[in-house]
């Protein structure tokens, strides 16, 4: 159930600025993706360009083709919350719903959009859970606030939450870089474990982290400030760590940029 | 080397000469003191004008003796809390004044009979009679102005801060803003000018026009702020669920923040409850029952108070303060719903 994932010649603008230029790349099934690159080489727009997240910003707008198992994400007729249904995402910081228990956290994304059916509902949401890594921790406290979850175990829970509504493919905007070594560690093992079922693309500001997870790994960068961001190149993340084709790609892996 | 030893060879430099704990009470009495003794002397009548001595006897006063025992620095922390805690009780006092009388005057008639008969067959200078038929006016008007006023707020709020962009939204926050500054007697008039029009006498419901009027401005200021309140991540988080932007705004955005716009709706609704001008013109006021708020004159608590104390004698008086304490109580009661509401609906923080 999990989808390819076909761009070319993506550009996004913010109102006039433009944000990323000229895109191209494909994204493989059942395969983990890492995008790394310097902040505002914009990774983190390119990955909302993916479920149609970027236009929910005031004045942002796309060019070009989002191919999901070849079809244009932004041709005509297409509508955005179809795609986010198919196109989950997790957020650089936790953002479990402060009004809904654990329960109805998990079970918010089919509740909202009210396609399920009750007698179901219980275990999806276990399944969500144990998907994520959670259900063992949370199992007696269903029924209280996610909010009184720690950081590593709101992301699980955010996780949990995208995962129930069964998407092809997982966006994961920085999904660690609120979260100390030790949750960061379970969710990695986790983004392991759903690379089986999900497409996953994941932004990360941590190289070693890129190294561990993905299988292919892509270097953005921009030419100078207030430029449009770049795709440098996408490689298997073996090659992009050992043997980068681009001198810019190893200064910046290398710790030598700028 | 110990401690001790070396606070015995010299004294600490982190440690200056400090006023005991119970200094800033001695220095209130001290001046509460001083200033009778000089009202007396003077021959000063009004215990306010003491109050206002002994005021500046203690912010003078703990200026003084903090200075000369602790040093400059902290004798200006101390006068600015003092400042604090006078202006404290510059705000306080009159409204405790003002509790306290209603309460002392109000409670003379105010029982199960007042609060269930009309004026009917009373005349405003006999004794007895009730607000009954009040309570059921401002009851009906206000609550009929809620039904109107509040939707209207919350839905141009949620326009504002969820999908307005561009002229439109800042046309609106202007007129809005505008709204907001608009004396209850224009939109009374504004009301009453429409009547004339339409050759109507005065009834319930034209009050209640004027009174949404009134309350819609506060409700979508106050929601417009809860909502902005509600973090992006949240309605991001439900929109890349695939959740639809109506029901991310009803679902996610409503419950998050609904304890502020009750807050917000309760305090409109306290203003206008208290508004007499508009239901004088619109509703005109009426000694008898009449429930039917879309037909003939109608009473309402503020504009009987008004009525009564014009009215000028002392069985009028009694049960103007009475109504008083009722409208107070009322809008206090009001008050608390909204509190506990907002506690219960509040985003649950236990573990």
């Amino acid at each position: 159930m999990a989808k390819r994932i076909d761009v070319s010649g993506l550009t996004a603008y913010y109102g006039s600025h433009k944000a990323i230029e000229d895109i191209s790349m494909t994204v493989e099934p059942r395969s983990v993706t890492a995008f790394i690159g310097p902040s505002g080489c914009g990774k983190s727009t390119f990955l909302r360009t993916l479920n149609r997240m970027h236009e929910v910003t005031p004045g942002g707008r796309v060019e070009g083709k989002v191919l999901l198992d070849d079809e244009d994400l932004y041709g005509t007729g297409i509508d955005p919350v179809s795609v986010r249904r198919e196109v989950g995402m997790v957020f650089q910081r936790p953002n479990p719903f402060p009004t809904m228990s654990i329960f109805e956290n998990v079970a918010a994304g089919l509740r909202l959009n009210g396609n399920y059916k009750k007698s179901r509902l219980n275990d999806i949401v276990e399944k969500s859970l144990r998907g994520a890594n959670l259900w063992n921790e949370v199992k007696d406290r269903l029924n209280k606030p996610g909010s009184g979850l720690s950081g590593g175990q709101q992301q699980r829970l955010c996780i949990a939450r995208a995962i129930a509504v069964e998407p092809k493919v997982l966006l994961m905007d920085e999904p660690c870089s609120a979260l100390d070594p030790i949750s960061t560690l379970a969710i990695e093992d986790l983004i392991g474990e759903l690379k089986e079922r999900f497409t996953i693309v994941i932004v990360t500001h941590n190289m070693q982290q890129a190294a561990r997870v993905s299988d292919r790994t892509a270097f953005f960068n921009l030419a100078a400030v207030g430029q449009p961001g770049r795709l440098i190149e996408i490689d298997d993340t073996e090659r992009i760590f050992s043997n980068p084709s681009v001198q810019a790609t190893e200064d910046y892996i290398s710790g030598r940029f700028g | 080397m110990s401690t001790a030893a070396v606070t015995d060879k010299r004294p600490s430099t982190l440690r200056g000469a400090s006023l005991p704990k119970w200094s800033p009470w001695a220095i209130a009495a001290g001046s509460v003191a001083v200033a009778a003794g000089l009202g007396l002397v003077a021959g000063l009548h009004s215990k306010v004008q003491w109050g206002l001595i002994a005021a500046l006897l203690f912010v003078a006063g703990t200026y003084g003796i903090a200075a000369r025992v602790e040093g400059r620095r902290q004798a200006k922390d101390r006068v600015a809390t003092s400042l604090v805690w006078v202006a404290f009780l510059l705000a306080v006092v009159p409204l405790v004044s003002l509790v306290w009388t209603t309460v002392a005057r109000g409670v003379k008639v105010l029982d199960v009979y007042f609060l269930t008969h009309s004026m009917g067959i009373v005349a405003d200078s006999e004794p007895g009679g009730g607000i009954y038929h009040a309570i059921i006016g401002s009851l009906e008007q206000v609550g009929l102005a809620t039904a109107i006023g509040a939707p209207i707020g919350v839905l141009t709020a949620i326009y504002l801060v969820e999908y307005g962009r561009g002229r439109l939204a800042q046309a609106v926050t202007f007129f809005v803003d505008v709204m907001t500054g608009i004396p209850s007697i224009v939109a009374g008039l504004f009301i009453l000018s429409l009547m004339l029009i339409f050759h109507m006498q005065p009834f319930g419901f034209a009050g209640s026009l004027a009174l949404a009027i009134l309350m819609m401005p506060v409700v979508v200021r106050s929601t417009e702020e809860m909502l902005k309140l509600v973090p992006n991540e949240l309605r991001e988080a439900s929109l890349a669920l695939g959740v639809p932007k109506w029901r991310t705004i009803l679902k996610v955005v409503l419950p998050t923040s609904i304890g502020g716009i009750t807050t917000g709706i309760m305090l409109a609704v306290a203003r206008i409850t208290g508004e007499t001008a508009p239901v004088l013109l619109l509703v005109f006021g009426n000694p008898f029952i009449n429930n039917n708020p879309f037909e003939g004159a109608q009473a309402s608590l503020p504009l009987y108070i008004f009525q009564q104390y014009s009215a000028g004698n002392d069985a009028a008086f009694d049960r103007a303060w009475a109504a008083s304490l009722t409208l107070i109580a009322f809008v206090m009661i009001l008050n608390l719903v909204a509190r506990g509401i907002a506690r219960w609906k509040a985003p649950k923080t236990g573990r």
